[in-house]
């Protein structure tokens, strides 16, 4: 349970050694990332390259430029939320609210649309922002300060806002006709020939990954989740970090309403139903484990992606949309299984290595 | 309870029963306020039948006390009553003849239940949340393969005697759910395995070096969480007489928030099954006279949420007392560091 950064060098010492004692294979390259981080993230990658390949050869339209950038598109809402998903998860929390919090957000927002069409799209954003980021204080609230495991929290909190969400809308939809134009642009206009949603996306990637690997917060929030006994030693505000974290994943759940409806041009009642689970597989495929303290940003990108691409290209290539579930549920159960195999097998080596 | 210096004996029968007291009180509160509302209200005949719509979702509501005395949660109970359901109504319309059909159901839904157990033990890294949340998505993903999104029905008629049945005044699922409570109170309360159920709850690793093979209750307790699961299945099916592939949404919330809301500590190790068994009457006939006041489900649905963290959060400030300093905020967690640094938690409890 140590932070990835400490994690290198042990690494690249355990390859060499093992380089030395089992002389020249074929294997060694695969014997460079056997501890690491990277070894898996390599293997989402080549996963990926797989799957695009058998997508490909059963429909030759899915590496095309259009359809790449509709992929990336699709993708994008849900790689924001595993942005603020991986920083739940490193606390050692889950987060199942977000679907709910991205249907208040999303048609609060767009019933201030349709009663108002002249405001500014950028209002639009920070409504729904705002939105989501005072369930998050109230979920972080709850967690860190009241000692309720995340889950139930976020649980009540699940049912609570989307009871919400029905009571304000009356459980009437906002349609497309209601919306403004500038207000939908957020999520389907383009900016330089690319789609707004992927330069949110990539906006919001640089800047947090700037957060999580180069301040201090951001080593925090690892600290809390490898040990919260430590990290409350060295004088970690473990609460505080804990409040920080879900009222993020609020903000970005917030965000993510908004482009949500924006994109469908539609806010309903159950919109984003489940897709909190979504998130939870993107996160948890892309390494991040779930007993904390563990996950890179290269690693929920990919798994972001992988899970895009099995989300959205199934029915390319044919494949029954009501697979979709079950796919998902067996990936991410093959994700968090392989994960602990990868840990078990990683401090067995680190064991044998104090042996020698 | 026990506060070190002040309290060495157990406390007594009204502090021990303190939340179940409570609870039962806000019943009747419940039911005062219900039979303002109706003037039919207040007969032996509304509060005999009224159960009926509630009482599939309280079998689940029985072993999720285990469950949650175990220190864990499971969230995949909604999902195995889909898929047992959708299972149920394929055979039966593929030909298998109903009862056939009926053990098919039981016997699928205690294999989802072992599978979610095997998963706990095989994987230890990992929290009962995180693996029921994935099995939750498989279970119900298989039902969709299943049906798609057809629904699946034309029962026999005498299977609608399951949930609409009486035998004399009282509802036939109504004697069954007691009879289920008695033989879940004795387990727990009663037999060796109920003790260890607390003790594993309590700490794992100290039961584990006091000889207690603590794998086999964590099975034991999943495979029985899925068997109920499978009753739960066929009282909904009767009841509806149909299914499809999201029958049971959400069923998990209710049972866990019931659970919780009857005095089940989510922290383990804590609570009797009398709070639950009360909880579920509360919630029901809540439920129940909100509809004669036309209270819209999306309420219910806000009041439940609301009741769920209440009942953490009176909980929690009740025991914060009794309990260690430092608690950290997940089970998988406290299992990590369980190293007899709450093994003085209060242990009179639950006797």
């Amino acid at each position: 349970m140590q932070s990835h950064k400490k994690r290198s060098p042990s690494d690249i010492d355990q390859s060499l050694t093992d380089k030395n004692s089992a002389g020249l294979s074929k294997l060694n390259i695969l014997r460079l990332f056997q501890n690491s981080e990277s070894f898996r993230e390599l293997g989402l990658l080549i996963f990926i390259v797989i799957l695009s390949g058998i997508f490909q050869l059963r429909n030759p339209s899915f590496l095309s430029l259009a359809n790449i950038k509709d992929l990336l598109a699709n993708t994008a809402i849900l790689s924001i939320l595993s942005v603020g998903m991986m920083m739940v998860i490193l606390t050692r929390g889950i987060d199942l609210s977000i679907g709910s919090t991205m249907a208040l957000s999303g048609m609060v927002t767009a019933l201030t649309v349709s009663a108002n069409p002249q405001i500014s799209p950028l209002l639009s954003l920070i409504e729904g922002m705002a939105i989501g980021l005072a369930a998050g204080l109230v979920i972080g609230v709850l967690i860190a300060h009241f000692n309720i495991l995340p889950i139930i929290a976020t649980l009540g909190l699940m049912n609570i806002l989307r009871g919400m969400t029905y009571l304000v809308s009356k459980g009437k939809w906002v349609s497309a006709y209601q919306m403004s134009t500038g207000f939908k642009n957020l999520s389907t206009g383009t900016t330089l020939g690319i789609n707004n949603l992927i330069i949110f996306a990539v906006l919001i990637y640089i800047l947090y990954s700037y957060f999580i690997n180069q301040t201090k917060t951001g080593r925090y929030i690892y600290a809390v989740g490898s040990s919260p006994e430590t990290a409350e030693l060295i004088g970690i505000k473990r609460k505080r970090i804990i409040l920080l974290v879900y009222s993020l994943m609020g903000l970005l759940a917030g965000l993510a309403g908004v482009l949500w409806v924006s994109k469908f041009a539609s806010a309903q009642g159950d919109t984003a139903v489940g897709y909190e689970m979504n998130v939870i597989a993107a996160t948890v495929l892309g390494g991040v484990s779930v007993s904390g303290g563990r996950g890179r940003v290269t690693g929920i990108i990919l798994g972001s992606v992988l899970f895009g691409i099995l989300a959205n290209a199934l029915p390319l290539i044919n494949i029954s949309p009501f697979w979709q579930q079950f796919i998902q549920g067996i990936v991410i159960l093959a994700a968090i299984i392989s994960n602990v195999l990868l840990q078990r097998r990683n401090e067995k080596a680190a064991l044998r290595k104090r042996a020698i | 309870m026990e506060k070190p210096g002040f309290e060495i004996e157990r406390p007594r029968a009204f502090q021990r029963y303190q939340w179940e007291i409570f609870l039962f009180v806000l019943f009747m509160a419940v039911n005062v306020v219900n039979s303002f509302l109706s003037p039919y209200y207040l007969s032996i005949d509304t509060f005999l039948s009224t159960p009926m719509n509630f009482l599939d979702k309280a079998f689940l509501v029985l072993p999720m006390t285990m469950v949650i005395i175990l220190g864990n949660i499971d969230v995949s109970v909604g999902s195995i009553v889909a898929l047992s359901s959708v299972l149920m109504a394929v055979s039966y319309n593929g030909g298998v003849s109903m009862p056939l059909a009926m053990v098919l159901a039981l016997l699928v839904s205690t294999t989802c239940g072992f599978i979610n157990g095997f998963l706990q033990i095989k994987f230890r890294e990992l929290s009962a949340t995180i693996i029921t949340l994935s099995t939750m998505t498989v279970y119900r993903g298989i039902a969709y393969v299943i049906l798609e999104d057809r629904s699946a029905g034309r029962f026999p008629s005498w299977f609608s005697f399951l949930a609409w049945g009486y035998i004399g005044k009282v509802p036939f699922i109504f004697i069954v759910f007691i009879i289920a409570a008695i033989i879940f109170s004795i387990i727990l309360h009663k037999t060796r395995f109920g003790r260890t159920v607390y003790a594993v709850g309590n700490n794992r690793t100290a039961s584990e070096y006091s000889g207690i093979r603590t794998d086999r209750v964590i099975l034991g307790v999943s495979t029985l969480a899925g068997l109920m699961a499978g009753f739960t299945s066929l009282f909904l099916t009767s009841r509806m007489g149909s299914t499809r592939p999201n029958v049971a949404l959400n069923y998990e919330l209710d049972a866990i928030a019931m659970t919780v809301l009857g005095g089940i500590s989510t922290s383990g190790g804590k609570g009797r099954i009398g709070g639950p068994l009360i909880a579920i009457f509360l919630i029901g006939f809540l439920n129940y006279g909100l509809g004669l006041r036309n209270v819209s489900a999306q309420v219910i649905l806000i009041i439940l949420g609301i009741l769920l963290i209440l009942s953490v959060l009176v909980q929690n400030f009740t025991n914060r007392t009794s309990q260690s300093p430092r608690k950290s905020a997940t089970p998988a967690h406290r299992i990590d560091v369980g190293d007899g640094s709450d093994i003085h938690k209060n242990s009179a409890q639950g006797g």
